[in-house]
């Protein structure tokens, strides 16, 4: 894993223990946990583009991605490499 | 190509309230053009703010189409704005003086044949008839809050609202996606006549001491199945238009059950009106637009 990627984690991570007071391991289905509603993960999507400059529309826009802090973290590098991509950065 | 069903429709809602910002995300979220219109500028500036972060949220949750752009929403402060309409939703507060009113009012400035649809959850049709040129095209709904998640809408005809009437908001209902329920006029209908006596027994409960308001709410759901507990739906419909519409339904019906109990009157005159105000039966996180 890149430093970035770990980085992502780490900050996804950092907010979900002080939001829920719970330990959160990177792959922890947080919806079978009880800690995500949909309007926590609403919270999170707009945090997510803030923090990264980021637009999740359309497609993107599912619960699924945001099961686990790993999904979150594949979700922004999905969006930011297409977007690389798209741009020829 | 023929044109998307949602671009032969233009929607005026009156009133930013909690179910006119809810049925203005539901019609934006589908791609229908919205006028919504209040009195209360400082509720359509929170209405524009909200609208766009409701149908974000009801299209994580699968409720709202994601691949739709989002029909454009205009905000005014006179009726007037409702000219162009093709249906209107008035959904202001639920009194049948004001809602008369208003009524009137967007009678005269919608094209000819524009059907009004009264949001109302108690109040008959054919009393709100009386206000307008042309009762037939008066109908009423009771959409359920949020609107963009409840498929089903409770439909009233009044005696008077003509067959085009009940066709046409049939057609809107389907371009957003609804399934319309079509029942006759009567105070509170079905929806209301049957729940808002019970949220009103479940708080009177909690009153005399019987049980805590999470115990009520455990009991209903656990025991019998209701989906969200009374005391919880009673905070997410607003306990002032719990206490609104149940006084519409004692006046009407003259049924003891109906009349708001101490404890719903003293939340609603202490400000705690539910999940909109921050805090009712339950505490939440903050006040909802």
């Amino acid at each position: 894993m890149t430093s970035a990627s770990q980085a992502l984690e780490a900050d996804l991570t950092d907010l979900l223990e002080r939001r829920t007071k719970i330990p959160v391991a990177p792959d922890a289905d947080l919806f079978e946990l009880g800690v995500v509603s949909s309007l926590f993960a609403m919270e999170l999507v707009v945090h997510l583009e803030s923090t990264y400059d980021i637009a999740i529309v359309g497609p993107d826009l599912v619960m699924e991605n945001f099961r686990s802090v790993q999904a979150m973290a594949a979700l922004v590098r999905r969006i930011q490499d297409r977007v690389g991509a798209g741009t020829g950065v | 190509m023929s044109a998307p069903e949602s671009a032969e429709h233009r929607l005026t809602v009156l009133g930013a309230g909690v179910m006119g910002v809810s049925i203005a995300a539901l019609a934006s979220g589908h791609g229908i053009p919205v006028t919504l219109v209040d009195i209360d500028e400082a509720k359509l500036d929170r209405a524009r703010t909200a609208l766009p972060q409701q149908i974000r949220l009801a299209q994580l949750v699968g409720a709202l189409p994601r691949d739709r752009v989002a029909g454009t929403l205009v905000t005014g402060t006179a009726v007037a704005a409702a000219a162009g309409s093709t249906a209107v939703v008035e959904a202001i507060t639920e009194n049948a003086e004001q809602k008369s009113k208003v009524l009137a009012e967007v009678a005269a400035v919608v094209p000819a044949g524009t059907p009004l649809i009264t949001n109302t959850s108690a109040i008959p049709i054919a009393e709100l008839a009386a206000a307008v040129p042309h009762p037939g095209l008066l109908i009423g709904t009771h959409f359920m809050n949020p609107a963009y998640v409840i498929r089903n809408v409770e439909v009233i005809r009044g005696p008077r609202t003509a067959d085009s009437t009940v066709d046409a908001v049939a057609g809107l209902l389907s371009a957003v996606d609804r399934h319309p329920i079509v029942v006759r006029d009567a105070p509170g209908f079905v929806t209301s006549r049957l729940l808002h006596p019970m949220l009103n027994a479940a708080a009177l409960v909690v009153q005399r001491g019987t049980a805590t308001v999470e115990q009520v709410d455990a009991l209903m759901q656990g025991c019998l199945g209701h989906a969200t507990g009374p005391l919880r739906t009673a905070d997410l419909i607003g306990l002032d238009n719990l206490v609104d519409s149940l006084n519409v339904l004692y006046e009407h019906t003259g049924d003891a059950g109906c009349q708001p109990c101490d404890l719903l009157l003293r939340k609603v005159r202490d400000g705690h009106l539910g999940r909109k105000s921050g805090r009712g039966f339950y505490e939440y996180g903050g006040a909802v637009a």
